[in-house]
């Protein structure tokens, strides 16, 4: 008896909710959070239609458009990685400043000293790692389905583009635990940018922050790897979705 | 023997009766307007003469009795019936399909399952991976103390592959260079239009190659440089190789 008057209680209280205005302006008129749901092929599309997923997925797509076999979902997965290291590169920011005399203290104190700080140092890392690789195989991917060809030219360029964001933002990243590995990858990655023709030393400059890599240089690249390039690439993600799904969703079974 | 419903009965009867009463003016309720007054339409039109005597023959008969065993009693027609022909319209001649039908399914389970799933796997795997391997932090960084040999970041070594056989022109601007520029243009370059393997020998291959050739690159410049960068084997000399 009790345990019914409970549920009834229950029921009854999650019917207000579902009634009130709050819960309504939250949820669009169709909602499943309004209205339950149940399998049908109308909730199936609301499901997207009155859900921000609509702005990633349209409600239905080719059939062939979902084998896993066609696209091993190596362009979800980069797009998956980046959301990851954004939640644990957002995690370390907390914990490290980008000086010289300071960075290394704080990646070695986030490590012995804050809970769970090793292990998401670590995933960001790899993570880091797997997306350089998955966005290469996912362009390579592309090129194999000749995906690039028309209509999707341009999608092909602006993904060309995310590749090197992703390398830049990879690389970056590179110098920011300030030990010896970072300074001397840095070292010998940015000697390259050096000898670009006719402004390499400019180049080179502006990078480091000076003619040789030092605490400017951190700042310069910590700004650049935690605010810069996530814009720069969230705005050419945004046009690479858009212009999925404008030329037609993924290219067709070959 | 099928029941005829009533009110087909009825409208049957009806039209026999109307028949039966209007009988050599068929049009008799149609209003004349300004076409020439005649019982049948002249010959002059689109259709075709055969089928028009058939209907101008019928119309001068009788409808045939509703219910009943269908006698072929008043028809005309090779069967009784008395309806005409006008014309055949192919498919496709008056409605031009342009979009033809897409086997499609729902986004919502079948693509966010996969997704939803896939996306998973990859925090199973990098969980266990972050647990058991730990990002390397070397010793403090020291301008005095330079690593032998100090290595790029691992998708460069490529380029500092190329860095020991070429002016640095060459190996860090010029074929990098080329690269990126011939990637990026790729569709405009390549006109083919199929899709198909079979019909893109060239450009896979081309892709291949290419591919192949910063991959073997990397490779030695990950596993097989060693103190001095000098080629060394890692079954040997050790590995040389920070992620």
């Amino acid at each position: 008896m009790a345990d019914d008057k409970k549920s009834g209680g229950m029921s009854q209280m999650s019917e207000q909710v579902q009634a009130s205005q709050a819960w309504g302006s939250i949820f669009r008129p169709g909602s499943i959070f309004r209205k339950g749901y149940s399998d049908s092929p109308r909730n199936r599309s609301y499901v997207i239609m009155n859900s921000v997923l609509y702005h990633l997925h349209p409600v239905k797509v080719k059939r062939h458009a979902v084998k896993v076999s066609y696209t091993l979902c190596l362009g979800g997965l980069s797009f998956f990685l980046f959301i990851h290291l954004t939640v644990t590169g957002i995690f370390l920011m907390f914990f490290y400043r980008p000086t010289a005399a300071q960075a290394w203290n704080d990646i070695q104190t986030l490590q012995t000293a804050v809970g769970f700080g090793l292990l998401v140092r670590n995933m960001h890392r790899w993570a880091a790692h797997l997306m350089v690789l998955s966005v290469f195989l996912h362009m390579a991917r592309v090129f194999y389905h000749g995906a690039y060809k028309p209509p999707r030219e341009f999608n092909w360029v602006i993904g060309v583009m995310l590749l090197q964001f992703t390398l830049l933002l990879s690389f970056t990243g590179y110098l920011l635990p300030w030990d010896q590995l970072a300074l001397w990858a840095v070292t010998v990655g940015t000697n390259m940018m050096g000898f670009t023709p006719v402004f390499g030393e400019q180049v080179r400059f502006v990078l480091l922050g000076g003619v040789e890599i030092g605490t400017d240089t951190l700042l310069r690249w910590y700004t650049l790897h935690v605010l810069m390039l996530p814009f720069v690439l969230v705005i050419f993600l945004a046009i690479h979705f858009w212009r999925v799904r404008k030329d037609g969703g993924i290219s067709g079974p070959l | 023997m099928t029941e005829i419903p009533e009110h087909l009965r009825k409208r049957a009867e009806a039209a026999k009766a109307k028949a039966a009463a209007g009988g050599d003016a068929p049009s008799a309720d149609t209003p004349p307007a300004d076409a020439p007054t005649g019982t049948a339409p002249t010959g002059d039109e689109k259709i075709p003469s055969h089928l028009l005597d058939r209907g101008t023959a019928a119309a001068d008969m009788p409808a045939a009795p509703a219910g009943g065993p269908a006698a072929p009693v008043g028809g005309s027609g090779p069967d009784g019936h008395n309806q005409r022909l006008l014309t055949v319209v192919k498919s496709g001649s008056i409605q031009d399909t342009r979009a033809l039908p897409v086997d499609k399914v729902h986004v919502w389970p079948h693509l966010l399952v996969a997704e939803f799933l896939s996306a998973l796997a990859v925090t199973l795997f990098l969980l266990l991976f972050a647990i058991f391997v730990n990002a390397p932090l070397l010793e403090l960084a020291d301008f005095n103390k330079t690593p032998n040999p100090s290595k790029a970041p691992w998708y460069f070594l490529g380029l500092q592959e190329l860095l020991t056989m070429f002016h640095p022109m060459v190996a860090g601007v010029t074929i990098p260079g080329i690269g990126l520029i011939l990637l990026i243009m790729a569709p405009y370059i390549d006109r083919n239009p199929s899709k198909r393997p079979e019909d893109r020998k060239f450009a896979i291959s081309l892709m291949t190659i290419h591919l192949m050739f910063w991959a073997v690159l990397v490779m030695i410049g990950s596993f097989f440089r060693g103190p001095g960068f000098n080629f060394v084997f890692p079954w040997n000399a050790g590995l040389f190789f920070e992620l």
